[in-house]
């Protein structure tokens, strides 16, 4: 009897949702027009040639760096080229810590005033009076931001790899290329959520300025004072008690799990994973879960990949999170300044 | 009558409690230029972003093209042309890479869009600075660049939110010649302003929009009728007159009202035009005419009477 109850109103029910919230066409009418302009407009931009300049300049720097160091011990690494990305070379830091922080900065520098910026120079209104979707307009300039990262990266790991087999004099294996190139993947990830984060601000204040230094303001509180943090809370919640070793773990584990709720904590973890082969836990090992294991002996790449999977859906997840906040409040907001 | 191209029915816009457009019933038909008066404030830029979807109703329906904006936003944009007031382009491309990204995002082909690029370029007298940076045109190149970037998609229907804003006199009027160039091709055009005397000079039809309400509706003879009684205003100059001439003028049929000015000036407010029948009038009546003028009242009388008469009504209420 209810069965029959509930289809009778689904039957009711049913035309008067299509012809109420049915909305015509696609939402991605337009999208490549938009993401096509976004990229040329950001290739083009001095912005973007100065903070590219910046990368290369770094990468070179480090990369030669690296190599020296590096020549010595040709014959006993085994990844030297994953080494080139990790080796620092003392005054100089490695490749990687650099990319940390420059990352989230050419990310911010795309998308801060992404959506104010239409506002401001009027363009708004006369853009979204054309045949297409809010939604377009959105994901596009996401996609361009992203494709415009992808695009840079992608130049400076080819970079890093040509200066690499010139320095180096031997050519990368297939794991090291396979290797090197997932790296490249997430950091392209790493940079797509400070992408979401400075486009979500350029929605909610109308001032670029105040976007920018919104999400500068952010990425500072997460690279620096979040470690801090979170191992101020795990001392007060999980504090240690003189002899009783389980509480020093429970300890770390809160001060861990806390700050792998920062972004720049999962990418340097996925980073470590993925650029040191050895690496066989991001988390901590006790003595006796060692039994048995080869120490030194490297990790197949799917056992490593494996090991960041968490990591990977993780910096994913957050960007999702952020578009979709960014979504949200730009098909609210209303056209008129 | 012509096909209707937009309508509205009790169009209502609600933010919390300030209604911003009350109400709103307007018809417009094909080949009509129809202008939105009113101060600013008064709702129009409102009703205007609900007629392209831009913006949601909160009660009431509206159809343009036989489209609802609100739920084939895709057709209604496809097919009308918006020019927002300030229209704003990107500073650091040029014309030609401006409306082709406009034509790219309308799905044009990239051969017919690059030659109807340059038609419309043409046309609004763009085709020597096409490749030239925005940054460096004048208020009036941006405008008409506006107009050829709403050309571009071949409208039938061109909303116009104050085009004539910011205009320096002989801009504003090449711009007014282009909106009757417009109108002779067959495009219907709704334009909004709060500049009485260019809405008179080109539109057909008038609406006087006032706290989000339309409160007249008409063609300017029509709204002067309807508000000042008289849509005509004679002068005139006669003397000789035994007591003057204020009795034999209010004998006259049609006449509304006679002022008299000065001792020899009168003002006759008709319903038509009575200069002949004046002039016979005083001649009859043994004086001499001087001089006899008419006068059409403008929309600023219109509206000046208007608010005049409405304000502490609408104040009380």
């Amino acid at each position: 009897m209810s069965t029959h109850l509930e289809q009778g109103q689904s039957v009711i029910i049913k035309p008067a949702k299509d012809e109420a919230q049915s909305r015509e066409g696609s939402p991605w009418t337009g999208l490549w027009a938009v993401v096509a302009k976004e990229m040329a407009d950001s290739l083009t931009s001095i912005r973007m040639l100065i903070l590219e300049l910046l990368i290369i300049l770094t990468a070179a720097g480090t990369v030669y760096a690296a190599t020296q160091t590096l020549r010595d011990n040709l014959g006993k690494e085994k990844f030297v080229f994953l080494k080139l990305f990790t080796t620092g070379h003392d005054p100089i830091p490695a490749f990687v810590g650099f990319l940390a922080f420059l990352v989230p900065l050419l990310a911010i520098a795309l998308a801060f005033d992404a959506i104010n910026g239409e506002f401001n120079q009027r363009t708004m209104s006369r853009v979204l009076a054309q045949p297409i979707y809010r939604d377009a307009l959105l994901f596009g300039k996401f996609l361009g931001g992203l494709f415009t990262l992808a695009l840079a990266l992608t130049a400076i790991w080819l970079l890093i790899m040509g200066l690499g087999i010139l320095g180096l004099g031997v050519p990368p294996s297939g794991e090291e290329v396979a290797r090197s190139l997932l790296f490249l993947v997430v950091t392209v990830f790493y940079g797509g959520i400070w992408l979401a984060l400075a486009m979500l601000f350029s929605i909610i204040f109308r001032q670029p300025a105040t976007a920018a230094l919104a999400s500068i303001a952010l990425w500072l509180f997460v690279t620096i004072f979040w470690g801090i943090i979170a191992q101020l809370v795990a001392q007060t919640f999980r504090p240690v008690q003189a002899g009783f070793p389980p509480s020093m773990l429970a300890q770390a584990q809160l001060g861990l799990a806390l700050t792998r709720l920062s972004p720049n904590t999962l990418y340097a973890q996925a980073t470590v994973a993925l650029l040191n082969p050895v690496v066989r836990s991001l988390g901590f090992v006790l003595p006796m879960q060692l039994q048995g294991a080869v120490l030194g002996a490297p990790l197949p790449l799917s056992q490593s990949l494996l090991l960041i999977w968490p990591n990977l859906t993780g910096l994913m997840a957050a960007t999702i999170l952020l578009f979709a906040l960014g979504y949200v409040l730009f098909q609210r907001q209303e056209i008129r300044a | 009558m012509n096909e209707i191209v937009l309508e509205s029915r009790e169009l209502t816009k609600q933010y919390g409690k300030f209604v911003a457009v009350d109400k709103l019933n307007l018809t417009v038909r094909q080949g009509e230029v129809f202008g939105l008066l009113g101060p600013n404030g008064a709702g129009k830029t409102t009703a205007i972003l609900m007629m392209l979807g831009l913006t949601e109703a909160t009660a009431g329906m509206v159809r343009v093209l036989g489209f609802d904006p609100a739920r084939q936003p895709l057709s209604v944009k496809a097919h009308v042309g918006y020019l927002p007031d300030q229209v704003g382009f990107y500073d650091g491309l040029t014309a030609r890479e401006n409306i082709n990204y406009i034509a790219r995002l309308n799905g044009l082909p990239r051969k017919e869009a690059s030659e109807r690029i340059e038609a419309v370029l043409t046309q609004m007298g763009l085709s020597h600075v096409i490749n030239q940076r925005v940054a460096t045109f004048s208020r009036g190149m941006r405008q008409r660049l506006g107009v050829a970037e709403v050309l571009l998609k071949q409208p039938q229907l061109i909303i116009m939110d104050e085009p004539t804003l910011g205009l320096d006199p002989e801009a504003a009027r090449e711009f007014l010649e282009t909106i009757r160039t417009l109108k002779s091709e067959g495009i219907t055009i709704l334009l909004s302003s709060h500049l009485l005397y260019q809405v008179q000079a080109v539109c057909d039809r008038v609406g006087l929009f006032y706290q989000g309400k339309l409160v007249l509706e008409g063609t300017v003879p029509e709204l002067a009728l309807q508000v000042l009684g008289g849509a005509y205003r004679i002068h005139i100059e006669a003397k000789d007159g035994i007591t003057g001439f204020e009795d034999t003028f209010s004998r006259l049929p049609g006449v509304v009202r006679v002022n008299r000015h000065a001792s020899h000036q009168y003002e006759l407010e008709a319903k038509n035009d009575l200069r002949a029948e004046a002039a016979r009038a005083v001649v009859e009546a043994g004086g001499k005419l001087l001089s006899l003028n008419i006068e059409t009242p403008g929309l600023d009388d219109i509206y000046a009477r208007y608010f005049k008469q409405e304000t502490p009504h609408v104040n009380a209420s």
